[in-house]
């Protein structure tokens, strides 16, 4: 690849989705694009690039999709969803008792990993009667199409999933896991570019925007947040990257620690920890109950399961994950 | 911290025993679940109960699933974190394993990053730790 090369695809990357490439990233164009070499039958990147550039839309199309794509688990990072089960969604539980309904946007969401994570926590801290609706975006058409359909290798199922919840929320197809349809009904996704305006998606209790925003130079960063607290509700979260910062851009919003992970609150927004939840208007989290919107689970056989050790703690900066006692197994 | 290893492909102890260096524990391995028992008691008379157990499925002597059952009718060892890492990998096998006392299930081929994922997600990794 010419520097020439390097600078019109860092160009087309930005134009396209506003993510911008620096020449420190130089190393993302060469790992990202070999694989399409190699597919596409090309003899190099350059005759890829140049393709591009002669005004082929299909290989331009599968250049920003691979440059805009990122690595993704289930769980990633922990501390969010521990957050999310401990904290956020019993505040939420207190709060909209009345309209028992939750949405919660999972932006850049690739593959869906994450939303269906978020899903299958909601089953475990929702009371039943309770509707969640989890909208995943991302700029790559082909990321959404993959996320819709829910079908994980072996090796993706392997990073960051629990064997119970792999179980219990997947079914083995050949030689991929199938999502169960009850996640799947709680999860809709579609197309959406960050740089641009957040049309029809609605408002929001929670917002997922992790690991995405260290793309975007300051202004950009300062403007989606700006945007995103027009979607997010006076009293919801937002979640950034463990190791992203906002300071100076994230104006509308404060920091506030849940469970030892750090979120954005509007301002304005009660401080969750000074709104202790009162006496059994949370339930307590156990599996097995989807929200009354979504099919329940076929008949369950109950398998105990044996209680997780406690383990020697090598650091005070983390929390063990609490492990189910039970689990309902789907039939198979 | 300890981790015993049992699996009955040499090679394959090496891969995960060297992973779980990296991630600071101290290993043990053995062959099959017999030999693995032995070390167990051996470990306990030293007073060095290992936190973690990373156990093949198919083994000679006595399997996977056996040795799962055996450390979890054991008192001694309720506190051993079971991972069952194997190429087994029908839906109903995980579910015979969870039912029999496991804790976690990694199917080979695995990668470095999905083993300490699982560790991670079990308390036995601090967050900053990387393999």
């Amino acid at each position: 690849m010419t520097p020439a090369d390097a600078v019109w695809l860092r160009d087309l990357v930005r134009r396209r989705s506003a993510i911008v490439l620096d020449e420190s990233k130089q190393y993302l164009l060469d790992t990202r694009l070999a694989p399409l070499v190699r597919s596409g039958g090309y003899a190099s990147v350059g005759e890829l690039v140049a393709r591009a550039r002669a005004g082929d839309r299909h290989v331009t199309g599968l250049i920003v999709d691979a440059m805009t794509t990122n690595e993704t688990s289930w769980f990633r990072d922990n501390g969010p969803f521990e957050a999310l089960r401990t904290v956020v969604l019993p505040a939420l539980v207190r709060e909209r008792s009345a309209e028992r309904r939750i949405r919660i946007w999972s932006a850049a969401c690739s593959s869906g990993q994450e939303a269906y994570s978020i899903a299958m926590i909601c089953t475990e801290v929702l009371p039943a009667g309770w509707t969640v609706e989890i909208v995943g975006t991302d700029l790559s058409p082909a990321m959404v199409e993959r996320a819709q359909a829910g079908r994980y290798s072996q090796l993706e199922v392997n990073r960051g999933m629990p064997a119970p919840h792999l179980v219990r929320w997947f079914a083995r197809d050949g030689s991929h896991w199938q999502v169960s349809p009850q996640l799947k009904a709680m999860t809709s996704f579609r197309e959406g570019n960050l740089a641009m305006p957040f049309a029809d998606l609605g408002r929001f209790d929670v917002v997922m925007l992790r690991n995405v925003l260290i793309y975007f130079d300051g202004a950009t960063k300062t403007d989606i947040l700006r945007r995103t607290r027009g979607v997010t509700r006076p009293d919801g979260f937002l979640f950034l990257g463990a190791a992203e910062t906002a300071l100076g851009m994230d104006v509308g919003w404060f920091r506030e620690q849940a469970a030892g992970t750090s979120l954005l609150r509007p301002e304005g927004a009660t401080p969750v920890a000074a709104s202790p939840p009162r006496a059994g208007a949370v339930p307590s989290p156990g599996p097995g109950r989807p929200p009354a919107t979504v099919p329940p689970p076929r008949p369950a056989a109950r398998v105990s399961l044996p209680p997780l050790p406690t383990p020697a703690r090598t650091s005070t900066s983390f929390a063990p994950r609490p492990h189910p006692n039970t689990l309902s197994l789907g039939g198979r | 911290m300890h981790a015993l290893v049992v699996d009955d492909s040499r090679a394959m102890r090496r891969i995960v025993a060297g992973i779980l260096t990296t991630l600071h524990f101290q290993t043990v391995e053995a062959d099959n679940g017999a030999t693995a028992l032995a070390e167990l008691e051996q470990l306990t008379a030293a007073d060095r109960v290992p936190a973690l157990a990373c156990i093949d499925w198919n083994m000679p002597v006595m399997d996977g699933l056996e040795l799962v059952s055996a450390i979890r009718a054991d008192r001694r060892w309720r506190d051993i974190t079971l991972m069952m890492v194997t190429t087994e990998s029908e839906h109903g096998q995980i579910v015979r394993a969870l039912a029999a006392g496991a804790h976690e299930y990694l199917i080979k081929p695995f990668t470095a990053d999905a083993m300490a994922d699982k560790l991670r997600y079990l308390g036995l990794v601090p967050a900053e730790v990387n393999a």
